[in-house]
């Protein structure tokens, strides 16, 4: 279960950001902006390096004492950041890859949609909500 | 089976449905519906490349991506590959199709020239609007020298 997720557009500005209602929302979002850095660094990396296959999950970026920051990114440069508690050592690799499948359908699906203008902040689409809060913890 | 040809039909409808308020419009307004058709195919454009894709591994330079569109996209549209793809290394590629599908069932030949380039608007605003999505500028034409042999010129301006 994550604790913030966020969307980020090609242009690195945020499409769409969420984080659990009971923390401090200004720490996550400033994770996630850090997280960028690494993100870069890595699709950076990815691209000087001769392997064939370029995956497009991008693994875990950088643990912090309380929370795991994981990124992923797609073909079209829009990166997926996912803060996850540290404390939750349940959650394995394969979760969170089908986290990021789930969230890249969904996105896909926004983009998909007529009245969605690409680039806009991801604001009306309720499936997308409702598939961002099915995955984040639930806080009563 | 029924289902490429429902896109087929929808496409004839939209051109005809452009042109109808004016049948023999001035340059102007020929420019209008034209750029019209071209902004709807790139919109449907960047949503495929948004959505097609989704489980090949990133690109890893221009040529991938344009192999890209010559064989997923064109297979996902018009259930075939695009016939040739030839680039002078410069930013310019120019994919051709021999039997295009949108024009197959007007004329073989050269009847209907003039007409043609109405219906392939629509196909150059979704090449570039997917070339967009995937993060590349560029600029797409089409000229037709017979039915229903067709050329899409991509032109992507060095940075």
């Amino acid at each position: 279960m994550a604790v913030c997720i966020a969307v980020i557009a090609k242009e690195n500005y945020p499409l769409y950001i969420r984080s659990s209602p009971t923390e401090n929302e200004l720490k996550f979002h400033y994770m996630v902006h850090t997280s960028l850095d690494v993100v870069d660094e890595k699709i950076s990396a990815m691209g000087k390096a001769l392997v064939d296959q370029r995956e497009l999950y991008l693994g875990l970026l950088y643990p912090t004492e309380d929370y795991k920051v994981y990124g992923y990114v797609t073909n079209s440069k829009v990166k997926f950041v996912m803060v996850v508690d540290s404390s939750n050592t349940a959650l394995r690799d394969n979760e969170i890859r089908s986290m990021f499948r789930k969230l890249h359908n969904s996105y896909t699906d926004v983009m998909c949609n007529p009245f969605y203008n690409p680039g806009d902040r991801i604001q009306s689409s309720r499936a997308f909500d409702n598939m961002v809060t099915s995955m984040m913890i639930q806080v009563c | 089976m029924a289902d490429t040809v429902l896109f087929e039909f929808l496409h004839t409808e939209i051109v005809a449905e452009l042109w109808a308020h004016d049948p023999d419009p001035g340059p102007g307004g020929q420019k209008m519906s034209l750029s019209v058709l071209e902004g709807m195919g790139f919109r449907v454009g960047q949503a495929l490349g948004e959505r097609l894709p989704r489980e090949t591994l990133a690109f890893r330079e221009e040529l991938d991506v344009l192999k890209f569109l010559c064989k997923d996209l064109w297979v996902a549209v018009f259930q075939k590959q695009m016939d040739s793809l030839r680039t002078n290394h410069q930013g310019t590629y120019v994919l051709q199709d021999n039997s295009f599908p949108l024009l197959l069932p007007m004329a073989s030949g050269l009847q209907y020239l003039e007409e043609a380039p109405k219906f392939l608007a629509f196909t150059c605003g979704l090449l570039r609007g997917a070339l967009c999505t995937l993060g590349i500028e560029s600029v797409v034409t089409a000229s037709v020298a017979a039915l229903p042999i067709c050329k899409f010129q991509v032109v992507i301006p060095k940075s």
